[in-house]
């Protein structure tokens, strides 16, 4: 019995961890949209206003659709295929952010509007998919509803803390250290390992769960 | 007898000291929160100053003598001015951070045929030189409130070209850090006619000096710079597609010829030889790291560079 509640434990803490990781990558990589869009769009107060309503916008989106998904067979495998979702459209911000850029700079002539369609075009999505990871940690954290207000806010503390430090370091020492495509693939490649490592531990305990019970059974 | 005009002459002094001092002590004129800092309008006698903020001591700033708006007040306003001994007739000249308006004006007396095109990203900078610079504009001298990186990749697009870019958009707070790159410095380069000039007011202290030298020359090859020693700024002078050694040596003859101009220089406060002095062919001398990084639209880190120093 013991072992199976420090399993449970050991798996919560996992989650966290998983969390945090989602918190920093929001912020790391808003963090370097405004170094993104510079070159094309300046860095005039308004690309700030077009980046941070398309992150809360699409945020609020992924809240919503990782409630939503959380309703049907919840499991930590889909959830680690959010992770490796995620980490997948973070790539075509290092594949072809110039090139996407060039076209809306071509199309169009207001930065306000080239810039809100720029970081709509390259953080839309992987944002969205980022914010689906909070509602679906409470979902696999929660065992009663009794304890489901302070499960949440220990999330919310967790990821927002992750946000907090994904922010501070990037601006104060990773644009000091690397290229702005090495930190977004890092966080890229970290995200899609987080997913698979995720999704094989869930197996592998599946598997032993299965094995222990039959064995149990036989006993 | 005696006593009486003691008193008065130590009256009188008084006087004097309380005038002086009125005159020493700068008054604010106009003072404003803009979108991007803060904007201190400050008269101090007859000089008139723009500052960007109260307590720095690196904050550039904008001067003119109330009485002689056509003086140039600051060294590097003039040190800008060495552009003109490679290129004394720039028919088309863009300035990238307006200040007062100072350098505009400036140059429209000299070349009165001219275009100047002005780029300022703060609205309520373009308004203080208006109303508190006496800032000119008219056919030829426009303003354009936006950003140097988004105006100068639109002016390629419409294919235009200019003699002269001015590069004065580093005011020691904040550095924009888009504007550091080589990417930006090839386009530039690009939007540059040919022969046209680059002068940069930039930094010469800090960890950053090494990063962006090497970025000038990656773009433009060996350049000039002007600086100077009680300053923490120093002027980059390049040429499109880069500089021969010979350039500046061969136009200092036609210079001394071209009395005309040294004539014009005069008049605003600045004696066409002492251009030459405190000026440097990097070819020649060069004080910086050869393995330099340089900096890129994806490594740019300028702001937290010019907190370390070297």
């Amino acid at each position: 019995m013991s072992s199976v509640t420090s399993k449970i434990q050991l798996t919560n803490l996992f989650i966290y961890l998983l969390a945090f990781t989602s918190g920093f990558s929001i912020m790391c990589v808003e963090l370097l949209a405004g170094r993104i869009l510079a070159p094309f769009f300046g860095s005039s107060v308004h690309i700030w206003g077009s980046i941070i309503t398309v992150f809360m916008l699409s945020l609020s989106i992924g809240y919503l659709l990782g409630g939503k998904l959380s309703t049907r067979s919840v499991s930590l495998t889909r959830y680690g295929m959010i992770f490796i979702v995620a980490g997948i459209t973070l790539l075509p911000i290092v594949t072809s952010s110039q090139s996407l850029m060039e076209i809306i700079f071509l199309a169009i002539e207001d930065s306000r509007y080239g810039s809100l369609l720029a970081s709509t075009v390259l953080f839309f999505i992987p944002t969205i998919i980022l914010g689906m990871l909070s509602p679906y940690s409470v979902r696999l954290l929660v065992k009663d509803s009794n304890e489901s207000g302070q499960v949440a806010g220990k999330l919310y503390f967790v990821s927002t803390l992750g946000s907090a430090i994904g922010t501070i370091v990037t601006s104060f020492y990773f644009v000091m250290w690397f290229d702005i495509n090495t930190i977004v693939l890092s966080v890229s490649l970290i995200l899609t390992l987080l997913g698979l490592i995720t999704i094989i531990v869930n197996k592998v305990t599946t598997i032993v769960a299965t094995v222990n019970h039959t064995e149990v059974k036989h006993a | 007898m005696l006593n009486c005009s003691i008193k008065l002459t130590l009256l009188v002094t008084t006087l004097l000291l309380i005038i002086t001092l009125q005159n020493a002590t700068a008054k604010v004129v106009h003072s404003e929160r803009s979108l991007y800092r803060n904007i201190i309008v400050e008269d101090k006698g007859d000089l008139r100053c723009l500052k960007f903020n109260v307590k720095t001591t690196k904050t550039r700033q904008s001067c003119l003598y109330k009485s002689q708006p056509q003086q140039l007040v600051f060294n590097y306003t003039k040190q800008l001015l060495t552009a003109l001994l490679v290129n004394p007739q720039p028919a088309r000249i863009l300035i990238i951070g307006l200040g007062g308006g100072t350098m505009s004006n400036t140059l429209h007396q000299l070349f009165p045929h001219s275009y100047i095109d002005n780029v300022e990203i703060d609205e309520s900078v373009i308004k203080v030189a208006r109303q508190y610079f006496g800032f000119l504009e008219n056919s030829q001298i426009k303003t354009y409130s936006q950003d140097g990186r988004v105006f100068v990749k639109r002016a390629l697009l419409k294919k235009q070209a200019y003699d002269w870019i001015i590069l004065d958009a580093f005011n020691g707070d904040y550095i924009p850090e888009h504007l550091m790159t080589a990417e930006f410095l090839e386009e530039i380069n690009t939007l540059l006619s040919p022969e046209g000039i680059l002068t940069a007011n930039t930094f010469s202290s800090s960890k950053l000096y090494g990063y962006e030298s090497a970025t000038y020359k990656k773009i433009f090859g060996d350049f000039y710079q002007v600086t100077n020693a009680n300053n923490n700024n120093r002027i980059i002078l390049a040429q499109k597609d880069g500089f021969t050694i010979a350039n500046l040596i061969k136009d200092d003859q036609s210079m001394v010829s071209n009395m005309k101009l040294s004539k014009k220089l005069a008049n605003i406060g600045v004696d066409n030889q002492s251009l030459y002095l405190n000026i440097k062919f990097t070819g020649d001398y060069q004080d910086w790291n050869d393995d330099s990084v340089i900096l890129t639209d994806q490594f740019s880190p300028a702001n937290l560079l010019n907190l370390e120093s070297d």
